[in-house]
């Protein structure tokens, strides 16, 4: 099949979705008033409550939102054919993930804009609370792990972009001092600023730097995995207008000329699908497609992590409650389409069957990879820019994702320490140094611990994937008992529910059996602390909904 | 017609420029804005530190700076979780 076909009917069903389905949503469901004083204006205190532009605010969600998960999960799971994934996309961004999105951002903006965490112990309970903070502290130590191995994974596969890759870093540095030091207007500097990244880009190629294969005793993706962390380490250390707040900018328009690259090469070019739309010649250690889909594909069909984006921080800057809509429901299409672009690259990008199957020889490999060498292929035909420019492009545009992530994810994780030093009373860990340190190592310790070699991060990627499935359950299980109490159909959000706590539970199963097969005993472990979190969150969803049927009764 | 054009366009322009500076800023505004706050507490705890008891060797001046910190003294022992001032000579609320 062609694949302007297979992006053009995804896209429209997407925009579809949009027009019909977010109307009913916002009109009947979440009922939203125009009128209604938002968090935004009640507290305006010009630092957390700013009302904001909904295309602005639009546009900081959808960054904030995508990074390299909405790329790592469709390219893994194209395995089974394009066409499951294809389907989970479409109907997971417009089922699932726009509900999502959107409701957290209602249900924080109806509650004085607080973080999801504290709303589900306002709403539902403090057991459940205590639940939530579980799931994020897990969800946060997995991110870090994977996206380390995926980045050292990518920066061995193509050398060219490791030049790029850590040039990037210098120019984020160079364009945060003289936007602080007001040297300079913003447009001018965004335009230098992306026109030294491509330069950077199209020099990679020329340069590229591999490490030697092993240093002392490590291979070079666990040397890399080191390096990302010490990286990563300093980087959340570094006040944010240093360094995260330009990088970020960089990326988040990056991510906009990148899509529009790719979609633009894919109409140009009109390449076939490839792979196959239901693979029947499954490599032997593919694990089965029914659950293990739906929690390799997190980030662009429903992911619990837009939850609390939503409510940590869109919720406070929302101008009318009606711009959620727009900001929540297309901040979620946003993210499909680009989980669309990874599926069209990974699948149409490869000019035979023979050729694709020898990328995906076997499950969790292909990967982003697979995006980056069949994006890079459609690039090249269909806007003629050189191959491996086209390689390098799409590497660093990953790798930059995953880095900010790391970055972030770091930092947030060292606040949670430091708020347990606050709690046990540990003074040394109170310190931003220390308990940095302690993040660090206990994502290292992930990260090796699943296999020796660093490469544990992406054995952990379905696992990763549940994890943040049960983070989207918690938040649409607050939605629902919201919506049971104001008397309004709570359908919409419960079938989601249960259809997530199924899906990520089946597969913690299946997953414990492969690690039990494998005798990983550290992730059998891990799973097994996942799975009493699901089986806990269903029973509170059990217990909240009951309890709600009686009062109402009586 | 073609000055109304001119105008129209820089019209637009400074309206991008605007929106690009939002998109720059809006999501690090708490952030830096907090680093901020916490650098003015430091200073205020500097300013007011001899009445506090801690012996400061530039007093002298630090002195002349207590007027001027007067407007945002209550904010800050409200948010030390003072409800009053705590200074025996140096009364807010």
């Amino acid at each position: 099949m062609n694949a302007i076909f297979v992006m053009l009917l995804g896209l429209a069903a997407m925009f579809l979705g949009y027009v019909f389905y977010s109307k009913f949503i916002a009109e009947k469901i979440y009922k939203l008033d125009p009128n209604f004083k938002t968090p935004a204006h009640e507290f305006e205190d010009g630092v957390d409550f700013v009302p904001t532009n909904k295309y602005v605010l639009w546009g900081h969600h959808f960054t904030s939102v995508a990074g390299a998960a909405p790329i790592i999960g469709p390219a893994i799971a194209v395995i089974w054919g394009w066409v499951p994934a294809f389907l989970w996309v479409i109907f997971g961004t417009i089922f699932f993930a726009g509900v999502h999105d959107a409701g957290a951002i209602w249900a924080s903006n109806r509650n004085k804009a607080k973080s999801m965490g504290n709303l589900t112990g306002d709403v539902v309970s403090k057991r459940a609370q205590t639940l939530f903070m579980i799931v994020i502290f897990l969800v946060l130590l997995m991110v870090n792990a994977v996206f380390a191995t995926a980045i050292s994974g990518l920066l061995v596969k193509f050398p060219s972009s490791v030049i790029p890759v850590w040039g990037a870093i210098f120019v984020a540095l160079i364009i945060g001092q003289i936007i602080f030091r007001k040297w300079m207007g913003l447009g001018a500097i965004s335009v230098l600023g992306v026109v030294a990244l491509y330069l950077l880009i199209w020099a990679g190629p020329s340069a590229p730097l591999a490490l030697p294969e092993t240093i002392g005793g490590l291979t070079d993706n666990a040397t890399w995995v080191l390096i990302l962390f010490g990286y990563a380490a300093i980087a959340s250390l570094l006040p944010v207008w240093m360094l995260l707040q330009p990088r970020d900018y960089i990326n988040g328009l990056q991510l906009f000329i990148g899509l529009i690259l790719l979609y633009a090469a894919v109409l140009l070019l009109g390449p076939d699908m490839t792979a196959p739309a239901f693979n029947t010649n499954l490599p032997e250690d593919t694990p089965s497609m029914l659950p293990l889909l739906f929690v390799t594909i997190a980030c662009g069909a429903i992911s619990g992590f837009h939850g609390l984006v939503a409510s940590g921080t869109t919720s406070k800057q929302l101008d009318k409650e009606t711009d959620l809509r727009f900001v929540g429901y297309f901040g979620a299409i946003g993210e499909g389409s680009l989980s669309l672009a990874t599926i069209i690259a990974a699948c149409a990008g490869f000019a035979t069957l023979a050729d694709w199957e020898a990328v995906y020889s076997s499950f969790g490999q292909g990967g982003v990879a697979a995006f980056v060498e069949g994006g890079a292929n459609i690039i090249s035909q269909g806007v003629g820019l050189d191959n491996e420019i086209a390689e390098t492009l799409l590497t660093v545009m990953a790798v930059l994702f995953a880095g900010t992530t790391m970055d972030t994810g770091l930092r947030l994780q060292r606040y949670i320490f430091q708020e347990w030093g606050n709690i046990y009373n540990i003074s040394w860990m109170q310190k931003a140094l220390p308990a940095t340190l302690l993040a660090v190592i206990s994502c290292v310790a992930l990260a090796f611990g699943a296999g020796s070699d660093g490469s544990g991060g992406l054995a952990i990627w379905p696992l990763f994937g549940t994890t943040n499935q049960l983070l989207a359950g918690l938040t649409l299980m607050v939605i629902t008992v919201m919506l049971v109490r104001l008397g309004r159909p709570m359908y919409v959000t419960l079938l989601p529910l249960i259809f997530l706590l199924i899906m990520t539970v089946f597969a913690l199963f299946i997953q414990l059996k492969g690690f039990y097969m494998q005798e990983n005993w550290f992730l059998f472990g891990l799973d097994i602390v996942v799975l009493v979190a699901a089986v806990w969150i269903a029973l509170e969803a059990t217990s909240a909904l009951s309890n709600l049927k009686k009062e109402q009764k009586s | 017609m073609r000055n109304m054009n001119i105008k129209s366009i820089q019209q637009w322009f400074s309206r991008a420029g605007e929106l690009v500076n939002e998109f720059y800023n809006a999501p690090y505004r708490s952030a830096i804005a907090r680093a901020k706050r916490d650098e003015d507490d430091l200073f205020m705890m500097l300013v007011f530190s001899e009445m506090m008891g801690v012996p400061n060797p530039a007093s002298y001046y630090t002195l002349e700076l207590q007027p001027l910190m007067l407007e945002r003294f209550h904010d800050w022992h409200q948010r030390m979780g003072m409800e009053h001032s705590p200074l025996d000579h140096f009364r807010c609320c």
